[in-house]
C-alpha cells in the first residue's frame, strides 16, 4: 500500500506533467527543427509564431462559443484550430515572401536570417499584443478532469490524490497524432521525400528537379501547423500570455538542440529530456522516499538535489554537456 | 584644463543654488509616480489623489498665505536612470518636496541620487521595500506605506491565530517577494511555525510543475504564496489545486485581486489572506471624496498618495517655511499623537489649527502613524475568499 502511495505521488506530481510538458515543447521544438533542416536558420520568430496562432484560434474560439458551438466535454478550441492554422500559415508565407525570400535569393549567410527573424520574432510581438492584448486569457471550456485528485484518493482510499486534466491527456494524444502524420508525410509522400532530399542535398535536389518555391510553401505550412497545435494545447493547459509564449523560445531551442537540430526525432526525445530533466532533478523526494522506505522511517531533509530556482539552470547545463561531447545533439542533426 | 575647472566650478554653482532654498518659496510639489511601466494602472489615480489634497489645502487659503502648486514627472517604476533625470528635471523647475516615488527601486534611486543631494524632502505612497527604512536619507524621507517587514509578521499573526504550524513558502524572485518571503519567514519562525520548504518562481514562465511539486513534497499544511495575481502566482495555485497539492493558500497584497478569486471561484473558499485597509473614521471620508472627484478611492494607494501630499503641506504650514530642511522636521508631530484628529476634507481646519499653535494629530485617509525613521505603522484588512468574494473578516 505504502508503495502504491509513493508511485502515484510520483506519477501525479512527476510523470504526468512533465509528459504533458514534454509534448508542448517536443511539437514546438519539431517546427523549430524542420526549418533548421530544410531552410537552414534558426527561427527566433518560432515563440511568437505559436502565439500568433494561439491568438487567431481565441479569437474563432470565441466566435464559435457565443454562437453557441461547442464540443462537447472536449475544449471548443479543437473546432477552431484548423481556422487558426490557416491564418497563421498564411502570416508566415507572407512573412517568408517579404523578408526570408530576399536574403535566400541572394546566398545570404544563416547567421543573417537568424538575425532577420529576430526582427521578425519582434514584430509578430507587437502584433500578437495589438490584437489580443497583453493579459492573461483562459479559453479552455468542457470537462476539466479527467481523475479529479479529490475524488480518486476516496475512491482509492490511498492518501495521495491523482490528478489527470483533459488537457494533459489531449496534449499527449494530439502531439502523437501530428508526429506521427508528420513522419508519414516526410517518409511516404512525394512532397515529403522531396523535402528531405532539399534538405540533405540542395543542390542534387535542385538538379533532380524539384521545386525549391514548393518545398519551401510546404514546409512553411506545416511549421505553422506544428506551432499552432504547439502554442493552443499549451494556452489549453495552462493559459495564454504573449509574454510567456515569448519565453517559451528557450526551453524550446533548447530541446531542439539537445535533440539534434534537423531530426525531427530528435526534437521530441529532446522536449522530453528538458521536461524531465526540470521536474525531476528540482523535485523534492522525501516523501516518495517515505512510502518506499520499510517501516515508519522518514528522512529529515526534502531529499532535493537542487532548488527550484535552477531548474533553467538544469536545461542549460544539459545542453552545454550535449553540445562538448556530442555537437550534432543526441540524435544525429546537422552540428551548430 | 582651464576648461574643465571652469565647468567643474559652474557646476558646483548651480548645485548650491538648487541646495539654498528660499523659506519663503511658493510651494511646489513635484508628483513623481511611474505612469509609464507595470503599475501605469494604479498611478494615474494616486496622481489625482495627491492633487485632491493640493486643492483642499488652496481652497483653506494655502500654506502660509501663498498657493501650492504641482507637476507630475515619470519614474517608469523600474528604470532608475529615468528616474533620476525625472526627479533633476523637477528640481529644477523650483520644487520643495517630492510626492514618490511609487516602486520600492526607483524610490532609493532618487532619494539618494536627488532629494539627499539637493536637500529635498520626499514622502513616498507606495514603496515598501524593507530596505528603505534603514536607507542613508539625513531625515529628509518619509512613506505613508508600511515596510513589508511589517506585513511578514501581520502574516504570521493571522496563520498562528488560526492554528498553522507548518508551511511551504514560494515568492516571486524580485524584491517584493524575496522581501516579503523573508520578514514573513523570521517572523513565523520565531513565533514557533516551521517553513518547511522555501521555493522561489520566476514571473511569465512556461511551467510551474516543478515547483508545485517541490512544494508539495514538503508535506506542508498550506502554501503561502508572495507572488502576482497575474503572473506565476496565479499559475502556483492553479497547479496546486489541480494536482489536489493544497487545498489551502494565504495571500498576501500582491495576490489579491478580484480578477484571481473570480477566476479560481471555490478553489478558494478555505483560503485566506490580507491587505493593507483600515476602519478609521478617515477611509469612509476618503471615499466619499474621491467618488464626489468621480473614481475609485479604494483603488491601490490612493488614500497614501492623499496623505504623502497632505502631510507636506500641513509641515510646510507647520514650519512655516517651504525650505525642505524646514518643513520634514515637523512631519512625525504632525502625523502621531497627541493633538486633534484630522481626517480628508478637514485640511482647512489643520491649517487653521495649525496657525492657532495647536496640536494636530494628522489620520488622513490611511490613518496615519508613522514609526521608526518615519514610515507608516501599517494597518491590515484580514481576508477570506468564500463564494467568489473578498470578504473582510478584521481589522489590524
Amino acid at each position: 500500500m505504502d508503495l502504491l502511495n509513493g508511485l502515484v505521488a510520483f506519477l501525479n506530481f512527476v510523470f504526468i506533467p512533465a509528459v504533458a510538458y514534454g509534448s508542448q515543447l517536443a511539437l514546438g521544438a519539431l517546427g523549430v527543427t524542420l526549418i533548421y533542416g530544410i531552410l537552414r536558420f534558426s527561427n527566433f520568430a518560432h515563440g511568437d509564431t505559436m502565439a500568433f496562432g494561439t491568438a487567431m484560434t481565441i479569437l474563432v474560439t470565441w466566435a464559435l462559443q457565443s454562437a453557441g458551438i461547442s464540443f462537447g466535454p472536449l475544449p471548443t478550441a479543437l473546432i477552431a484550430l484548423p481556422l487558426g492554422i490557416a491564418a497563421t500559415a498564411l502570416l508566415v508565407l507572407g512573412t517568408d515572401r517579404a523578408v526570408y525570400r530576399f536574403y535566400r535569393d541572394a546566398k545570404a549567410a544563416p547567421v543573417i536570417l537568424v538575425v532577420a527573424s529576430m526582427g521578425v520574432m519582434f514584430v509578430m510581438n507587437g502584433l500578437v499584443r495589438f490584437i489580443i492584448g497583453v493579459e492573461e486569457i483562459q479559453f479552455t471550456d468542457g470537462e476539466r478532469f479527467i481523475i479529479n485528485a479529490r475524488a480518486f484518493k476516496e475512491w482509492s482510499g490511498l492518501e495521495e490524490g491523482l490528478a489527470l486534466r483533459t488537457t494533459q491527456l489531449l496534449t499527449v494524444v494530439v502531439a502523437a497524432i501530428a508526429v506521427a502524420l508528420l513522419f508519414w508525410f516526410l517518409n511516404r509522400t512525394r512532397t515529403g521525400k522531396s523535402m528531405r532530399a532539399f534538405s540533405d542535398n540542395e543542390d542534387l535536389a535542385l538538379l533532380s528537379g524539384i521545386n525549391p518555391d514548393r518545398v519551401v510553401a510546404v514546409t512553411w505550412i506545416i511549421v505553422a501547423a506544428l506551432a499552432t497545435t504547439a502554442g493552443v494545447l499549451y494556452g489549453l493547459d495552462k493559459s495564454f500570455k504573449a509574454f510567456t509564449y515569448y519565453q517559451l523560445l528557450l526551453p524550446i531551442f533548447a530541446a531542439a538542440v539537445v535533440g539534434g537540430l534537423g531530426n525531427p526525432l530528435g526534437a521530441i526525445a529532446g522536449g522530453f529530456v528538458i521536461a524531465f530533466s526540470e521536474v525531476m532533478v528540482t523535485y523534492a523526494w522525501k516523501q516518495v522516499v517515505a512510502y518506499a522506505a520499510p517501516g515508519d522511517w522518514m528522512p529529515s531533509g526534502l531529499l532535493q538535489l537542487m532548488s527550484t530556482e535552477y531548474k533553467f539552470a538544469v536545461s542549460f547545463a544539459i545542453l552545454i554537456i550535449v553540445l562538448l561531447f556530442k555537437p550534432t545533439g543526441l540524435f544525429k542533426g546537422q552540428s551548430v | 584644463m582651464k576648461n574643465l575647472l571652469l565647468a567643474a566650478s559652474a557646476v558646483a554653482l548651480t548645485a548650491g543654488a538648487a541646495t539654498a532654498q528660499d523659506a519663503g518659496a511658493a510651494p511646489k510639489i513635484g508628483i513623481i509616480l511611474g505612469f509609464t511601466g507595470p503599475l501605469e494602472s494604479i498611478t494615474p489615480t494616486m496622481a489625482q489623489s495627491a492633487e485632491i489634497a493640493i486643492a483642499e489645502v488652496n481652497e483653506a487659503g494655502g500654506v502660509n498665505g501663498q498657493q501650492a502648486t504641482s507637476e507630475r514627472a515619470d519614474s517608469t517604476c523600474i528604470d532608475a536612470a529615468a528616474a533620476t533625470a525625472a526627479a533633476e528635471g523637477l528640481v529644477s523647475s523650483g520644487i520643495n518636496a517630492i510626492m514618490g516615488a511609487d516602486c520600492s527601486g526607483v524610490t532609493n534611486a532618487v532619494l539618494t541620487n536627488v532629494a539627499v543631494p539637493n536637500g529635498i524632502g520626499m514622502i513616498s505612497p507606495s514603496a515598501t521595500s524593507p530596505g528603505l527604512s534603514t536607507a542613508e536619507d539625513n531625515g529628509l524621507f518619509f512613506r505613508t506605506a508600511p515596510s513589508d517587514a511589517r506585513q511578514g509578521q501581520i502574516m504570521a499573526d493571522i496563520l498562528t491565530e488560526r492554528g498553522v504550524t507548518n508551511v511551504a513558502l514560494t515568492y516571486t524572485n524580485n524584491d517584493y517577494g524575496k522581501g516579503l518571503a523573508d520578514s514573513f519567514q523570521a517572523a513565523f519562525q520565531e513565533k514557533g511555525g516551521t517553513v518547511a520548504i522555501v521555493a522561489p518562481h520566476e514571473d511569465g514562465k512556461a511551467d510551474y510543475s516543478a515547483e508545485v511539486a517541490a512544494l508539495a513534497a514538503s508535506g506542508a499544511d498550506m502554501l503561502v504564496v508572495a507572488g502576482y495575481t497575474d503572473q506565476g502566482g496565479r499559475g502556483i495555485i492553479q497547479n496546486a489545486l489541480d494536482t489536489g497539492a493544497f487545498d489551502t493558500f494565504y495571500l498576501p497584497d500582491g495576490m489579491v485581486g478580484q480578477d484571481i478569486v473570480t477566476a479560481l471561484g471555490s478553489g478558494l473558499d478555505s483560503s485566506y489572506g490580507d491587505l493593507p485597509g483600515t476602519d478609521s473614521p478617515g477611509a469612509a471620508k476618503w471615499i466619499e471624496i474621491a467618488q464626489a472627484a468621480g473614481f475609485d478611492g479604494t483603488s491601490s494607494f490612493a488614500p497614501e498618495s492623499y496623505d504623502a501630499a497632505a502631510l507636506i503641506l500641513l509641515s510646510m504650514a507647520a514650519a512655516k517655511s517651504t525650505n525642505s530642511a524646514d518643513w520634514t522636521t515637523k512631519v512625525l508631530d504632525l502625523a502621531n499623537a497627541p493633538g486633534e484628529q484630522i481626517f480628508p476634507g478637514e485640511l482647512g481646519k489643520a491649517l487653521d489649527l495649525i496657525a492657532q499653535g495647536q496640536d494636530i494629530d494628522y489620520e488622513g485617509a490611511s490613518a496615519v502613524e508613522l514609526i521608526g525613521a518615519g514610515e507608516s505603522a501599517g494597518n491590515y484588512r484580514e481576508l477570506e475568499f468564500k463564494d467568489g468574494q473578498i470578504e473582510t473578516v478584521k481589522y489590524r
